[in-house]
């Protein structure tokens, strides 16, 4: 079948199988910020935006994208990613980092739709993220701190 | 801490990881980035059975299938003994294991492998494979297995097994003094005696490994690895490659703790390569992660425990039974670690003695993980130095006070019993374990607890607070090589070239950071490229907590003669005497005036030099004469719920002693890890096996590894000692923060309810019927 999405911004037209998973053919298209961990839609490496919502790609068929916006963490370029990013690296909330691009998107989707979460709806909304590296302890750190500074700007 | 402390420039300080940007980015940095597409993929055809024997292989048809490249099995691959156990050669392992073999020995063993053009080619040609199996009766306990008529290895070319007739792969027996006499004369004896499962070390990425043959017919191996120099020569001895043909790359690595130490992939991809000629990617699904990797060795071991009534230790009997299913790798040395890294912790008892067996099953296959024995140890030992505290009526703290090693001091241990042979003596220089303890006492509000407890304490809910101290090493003393090469470029800055491994630890940064101290400059002029074997120099690999002491050991000292060199020649241009020069925040100060390191570095390679143009660069070697541990105190703060004997962790606690902690973010980092992967392991994580051995919860669903909303308070506070023997005072931290948590935990329970769980993991079931029992 014959699809169109908008990856990034860009509009894409696939023919594509309908039984293909999204992040199949999002690795294949070159968009390997989407990793595949676990394919179960268990540990959140291939986590993506679409139509805002941080969903697993490995648990999506790529016709259920069809008309949609998918966001790739490669594709989150905005001030609120920028410092998501910056943050997570400068409190070291990274270490082997093949987690990192899922859960930023999540973090970000988190920010997004609330810019001031306490530590219990942050843990809420990472709770599909897996990270063997860090204990989350850092991660949750790099979030709140750029909440807080998200929160004094907006003010 | 000390009043000596050392002021830093670069070490001690939190920089960010030199590839954190990349990483936060997405940037194409892991292998399946890396290599997206290639000519070919492989997969793995594994046994349905525990223990076989492959009567017929026919691949007629799966030669038929389109796709299809290349078929690999026993009849067709060499054989060759060898031992998947990345370990330095010659590796303490057994030869047990071979490419493929006519007999599988655990479900999830290799039968065969297909190359093909797709995924879905592979996966047809799999299963049009025809295998004719005669099963065996499979001996799944390691107990049994040792009085078991059933050979697990009756083959005869494997060597190094300990006793093959009784399935005993390796077998450790060390006595100091005479520990049956002195348990005997104690006013107090106490035993423990715990059981652990197998568990998974389940990094988000699975293993990947690719290989080409390249156009001068050299082999390009690129895999996520611990070890890149024990694969370049265990796909050399396996495959029948000299090593000077092997180049074996290792890129970004997605988590490993272990299991990736071993040679997994890498002989069956340059297998394919050299076949076909075309490259080849194998990477493991989840599933295959699970059931066909490596695992932690499960063990049952005994503590005996003598002391006098005053609580100090005189005697300690330890016993361990090692399960090391199907193949013994590792199965020698993390036995050994069981004892090495607990026991010269108490060396206040004089006698001690230590042995047990490491048998084989048909189980899937232990290795190495994090920890590497020493949290199998601990979780008996520590549990029974609170029997003892009870027994003598001793606060579980001073207990431990009054019986750990303290600066100065040695253990016969460290002699006695060392990696799968004879130790090295070694004396402590840095130990501010009391310190630790004590901080961590205060955070975790040890000494308010009776209060705490009595006022939270419901008919339902019971309060507890637990403890336990731990020890681990700095490397493997007088076996394992780190070697370093520096060189300075035109514009003073330096390529830091080292065979070490990060893996997502933050080593590069680590060793740019001991380079960059070191020499005298910021760390954005230390360029670090790391293991990749022809361009750096050899190093045993990212294992047994190694690479900060070690490998940092090896950076310091090639920093040191390249920073000698740079003086050297300053000194002459300048017409000044060496001793009169140093180097200082990237600048030269002579006695006549400063030049910037850039404007000298120039100089160097340029005409301009009055002097000999060069390239200053130097490569140094590290075999440490010793292993300094790094310490910990752990505390645990939790409830219990009597209803459904369910353990919530209220608050962790961990303080550690790793010397200078280089980077004071990624020392933090690596304890947080490892503590929520221990608080995993002693609460949910386990490998479920129905009664012929077959894993049955192989995915992250019903294999449950923490996630952010099972992690409780964790509290890390690193208390810095200065290791004489370490670069810039450290020692290594990548391991120790595992040992922890399951004996803490335990005897917070214990606190709580005054029931001992003594098999892990720690489920509501074990917990509630324990606690029915004790009704």
């Amino acid at each position: 079948m014959k699809i169109t999405t908008y990856i990034n911004d860009e509009r894409k037209d696939f023919q594509v199988e309908p039984g293909e998973v999204l992040l199949d053919l999002l690795r294949r298209e070159g968009y390997t910020s989407v990793k595949e961990g676990c394919k179960t839609g268990d540990c959140g490496a291939c986590m993506v935006l679409v139509n805002g919502r941080a969903m697993t790609s490995c648990t999506l068929f790529v016709s259920q994208v069809d008309g949609k916006k998918v966001r790739t963490s490669e594709g989150l370029h905005d001030e609120l990613a920028e410092n998501l990013r910056k943050e997570f690296v400068e409190v070291g909330a990274i270490q082997c980092g093949f987690c990192i691009p899922g859960v930023l998107v999540s973090s970000y989707s988190l920010l997004t739709h609330n810019p001031d979460p306490t530590e219990e709806e942050i843990k809420a909304a990472l709770d599909g993220n897996l990270c063997r590296c860090t204990g989350y302890v850092k991660q949750i750190e790099a979030i709140k701190n750029v909440a807080r500074d998200f929160e004094g700007v907006s003010k | 801490m000390s009043g000596e402390e050392k002021e830093y420039d670069v070490v001690s300080h939190s920089f960010p990881k030199v590839d954190g940007e990349a990483l936060a980015k997405g940037r194409k940095v892991f292998l399946d980035d890396i290599e997206n597409s290639t000519d070919l993929v492989a997969s793995i055809l594994t046994s349905p059975f525990a223990h076989a024997q492959i009567v017929d292989l026919d691949t007629t048809k799966a030669e038929k299938v389109p796709g299809v490249e290349s078929i690999l099995h026993y009849g067709n691959v060499p054989r060759v003994p060898h031992t998947t156990a990345g370990q330095g050669y010659p590796e303490p392992s057994p030869y047990d294991a071979y490419i493929f073999d006519d007999r599988v020995r655990f479900v999830g063993d290799r039968v065969a492998a297909v190359a093909g053009t797709s995924w879905e080619a592979v996966q047809e040609g799999l299963q049009a494979i025809e295998v004719e199996y005669k099963e065996l009766d499979p001996i799944l306990d390691p107990d049994r297995s040792r009085q078991s008529e059933i050979r697990i290895h009756p083959e005869e070319d494997s060597t190094g097994i300990y006793d093959p007739e009784k399935n005993i792969a390796a077998h450790v027996d060390i006595e100091v003094g005479d520990a049956g006499a002195a348990l005997a004369d104690a006013d107090v004896v106490v035993t423990a005696k715990c059981k652990t499962q197998f568990a998974q070390h389940a990094p988000i990425e699975p293993h990947i490994a690719t290989a080409h043959v390249d156009e001068y017919d050299r082999l390009i191996i690129r895999t996520s690895t611990q070890v890149p120099f024990h694969v370049r020569r265990i796909v050399s001895q396996v495959v029948g490659v000299p090593i000077k043909k092997i180049r074996v790359i290792k890129p970004r690595v997605g988590g490993a703790f272990g299991v990736k130490q071993e040679i997994l992939l890498e002989d069956l991809v340059s297998l394919f390569a050299l076949r076909t000629g075309k490259k080849v990617k194998m990477r493991l699904s989840r599933e295959e992660e699970f059931v066909s990797s490596r695992t932690r060795h499960p063990m049952e071991v005994e503590v005996e425990l003598g002391a006098s009534k005053d609580g100090r230790l005189k005697g300690i009997r330890m016993e361990a039974l090692s399960n090391t299913g199907a193949y013994g790798t590792h199965s020698l040395t993390v036995l050994s670690n069981v004892g090495s890294k607990t026991l010269p912790l108490y060396n206040e008892a004089p006698d001690v003695h230590f042995y047990g067996d490491a048998v084989y099953t048909n189980m899937p296959v232990p290795g190495a993980y994090r920890g590497y024995g020493a949290p199998q140890g601990y979780y008996s030992l520590e549990v029974a130095m609170d029997k003892l505290a009870e027994e003598v009526g001793m606060d579980p703290i001073e207990i431990r006070k009054i019986n750990h090693i303290q600066e100065e001091e040695t253990s016969p241990i460290f002699e006695k019993l060392g990696e799968g042979k004879e130790g090295t003596v070694q004396y402590i220089h840095s130990c501010k374990l009391d310190e630790c303890i004590d901080v961590g006492a205060e955070r975790i509000r040890w000494g308010e607890r009776g209060s705490i407890k009595e006022a939270h304490d419901t008919e339902d809910k019971a309060r507890g607070f637990g403890m336990s101290i731990n020890m681990q090493g700095s490397g493997i003393p007088l076996v394992d090589l780190a070697a370093a090469r520096l060189k300075l470029n035109e514009d003073g800055s330096f390529n830091l070239f080292v065979g070490a491994t990060d893996l997502g630890t933050g080593s590069d940064t680590v060793l740019a950071q001991i380079a960059a101290e070191t020499l005298g400059v910021d760390l954005d002029n230390i360029v670090v490229y790391s293991s990749d074997t022809d361009f750096t120099p050899f190093d045993s690999g990212a294992y047994a907590s190694s690479t900060t002491y070690v490998s940092g050991n090896a950076v310091k000292k090639v920093a040191e003669d390249v920073k000698s060199q740079i003086i050297d020649l300053a000194a002459t241009q300048y017409g000044a005497d060496s001793k009169d020069l140093e180097i200082e925040e990237g600048r030269i100060h002579t006695p006549g005036g400063t030049i910037d390191l850039s404007d000298f570095a120039i100089l160097t390679t340029s005409g301009e030099l009055e002097l000999d143009q060069q390239q200053i660069e130097a490569t140094a070697s590290e075999v440490p004469a010793e292993s300094p541990p790094p310490f910990a105190a752990h505390f645990v703060d939790l409830e219990v719920d009597k209803r459904t004997g369910e353990i919530e962790i209220l608050k962790y606690v961990a303080a550690v002693d790793c010397g200078t902690a280089i980077n004071p973010n990624l020392a933090e980092g690596q304890m947080e890890g490892a503590i929520v992967n221990g608080i995993g392991y002693a609460l949910t994580e386990e490998m479920e096996f129905s009664n012929s051995g077959e894993m049955i919860n192989p995915s992250f669903f019903d294999y449950k590894i923490p996630n952010t909303e099972d992690i409780p308070e964790v509290e890390v506070i690193l208390v810095e000692s200065e290791e004489p023997t370490g670069p810039h005072g450290a020692k290594s931290v990548g391991e120790i923060g595992i040992d922890g948590a399951i004996p803490a935990i335990s005897n917070a329970v214990r606190d709580a309810t005054g029931i001992t769980i003594t098999e892990s993991p720690f489920t509501p079931e074990k917990v509630w019927k324990k606690l029915q029992e004790a009704k």
